[in-house]
């Protein structure tokens, strides 16, 4: 959490929509661990690793589904092989990411 | 995450205060949160509230053990998550073992701080790795110390007007450990000094002296191994670590 609060704060002070990724199960071999964070704002800024490149994309694309529709989002991946992008990333497992909207209003 | 309790959960980070926030991820009542920061602030709520009953049960321990823990709370996946400050080794008595302590204490990782009265013994060059140096007397020092149980407490001062005054302070806060270095002698007079003050038996079990696990420790490096060695076993709740070596079978 530590690591994107600094963003959070700049975000929400200059009235972005921010939404918040989370790890909160991991199983294999994950590169990221749980509780690992990812902030995204509606105009695309990013900070922040789940998997250290290999879902964010798709972490992403929800996070504007859950800042569209307000609904925080359970999501599911198996990070394949192939879907490491440099030699040596340690993929093959799965993990789920909680992407949840910061809301302004009660 | 409403703005509010990220707030405060924010406020608890920079305040150094342990927090663990519970959020519901799958179930009914998606994205109900909790935050308990410590030692008993509650913000937030479940709609159900034997859900949060049973979320603060889980939570409570974590403010002291940390981590992360998905759990099923009936039909809800709820993810706990501990926020806690980095672990804090706060020496009192800036004497010879303090400085190869501090060292060991950087390598793992912990914040450090050292109290003395005495300006030319709480100094930078004495103890180039430490965090903060602060000259003052014990008591008034660690009023500048935010004591939450991550806090390791390590009492070199022999002397009882500087070690009193400090295990007063101690016995009163949440410290996860405290010890004090003295021999069988000097720690069964620190017992009955503290006896006597009105400290409980109950109170005084928290003081770890003579400190330091037993292996056999000599040097100062070696003191300061013992101590720390005995810090981790508390914090990480190992059993019976009395350091003893096991005869060779």
């Amino acid at each position: 959490m530590r690591d994107v609060l600094a963003y959070i704060d700049e975000w929400t002070a200059e009235g972005e929509e921010v939404a918040l990724a989370t790890v909160v199960a991991a199983s294999g071999s994950t590169p990221r661990p749980v509780g690992a964070k990812l902030v995204v704002t509606r105009s695309g800024r990013m900070q922040g690793s789940v998997s250290g490149g290999c879902v964010e994309g798709a972490v992403f694309e929800t996070a504007m589904d859950v800042l569209d529709s307000g609904e925080a989002r359970l999501v599911s991946f198996g990070i394949s092989d192939e879907m490491g992008w440099e030699v040596g990333l340690s993929c093959g497992g799965q993990i789920e990411v909680f992407v949840e909207p910061i809301v302004r209003a009660n | 995450m409403k703005l509010s309790i990220y707030s405060t959960l924010r406020s608890a980070i920079e305040a150094e205060q342990p927090a663990v926030t519970a959020r519901v991820v799958a179930g009914p009542d998606i994205g109900d949160e909790l935050l308990l920061v410590y030692p008993d602030a509650l913000s937030g709520g479940f709609r159900d509230a034997e859900a949060q009953r049973s979320a603060l049960q889980l939570m409570q321990p974590m403010l002291r053990d940390g981590g992360t823990r998905l759990v099923e709370i009936g039909e809800r996946r709820v993810f706990l998550e501990a926020h806690l400050p980095a672990a804090h080794l706060v020496v009192i008595g800036a004497v010879h073992i303090a400085i190869p302590l501090v060292t060991i204490a950087k390598a793992l990782d912990y914040r450090t701080t050292v109290i003395d009265a005495r300006g030319q013994f709480a100094t930078g060059e004495r103890f180039p790795h430490v965090d903060t140096l602060i000259e003052a007397w014990p008591d008034e020092g660690l009023a500048q110390v935010n004591l939450h149980p991550g806090v390791a407490a390590v009492v070199l001062a022999h002397d009882p007007k500087f070690e009193d005054p400090a295990m007063a302070v101690l016995l009163a806060s949440d410290v996860g450990y405290i010890g004090a270095i003295g021999s069988r002698a000097t720690s069964a007079e620190r017992r009955s000094r503290l006896l006597e003050a009105g400290f409980t038996e109950a109170q005084l079990a928290r003081i770890h002296g003579p400190i330091g696990l037993n292996i056999g420790a000599k040097t100062p490096g070696e003191i300061a191994v013992a101590i720390m060695a005995q810090i981790i076993a508390v914090r990480r709740g190992a059993t019976a670590p009395t350091g003893a070596p096991q005869p060779r079978a």
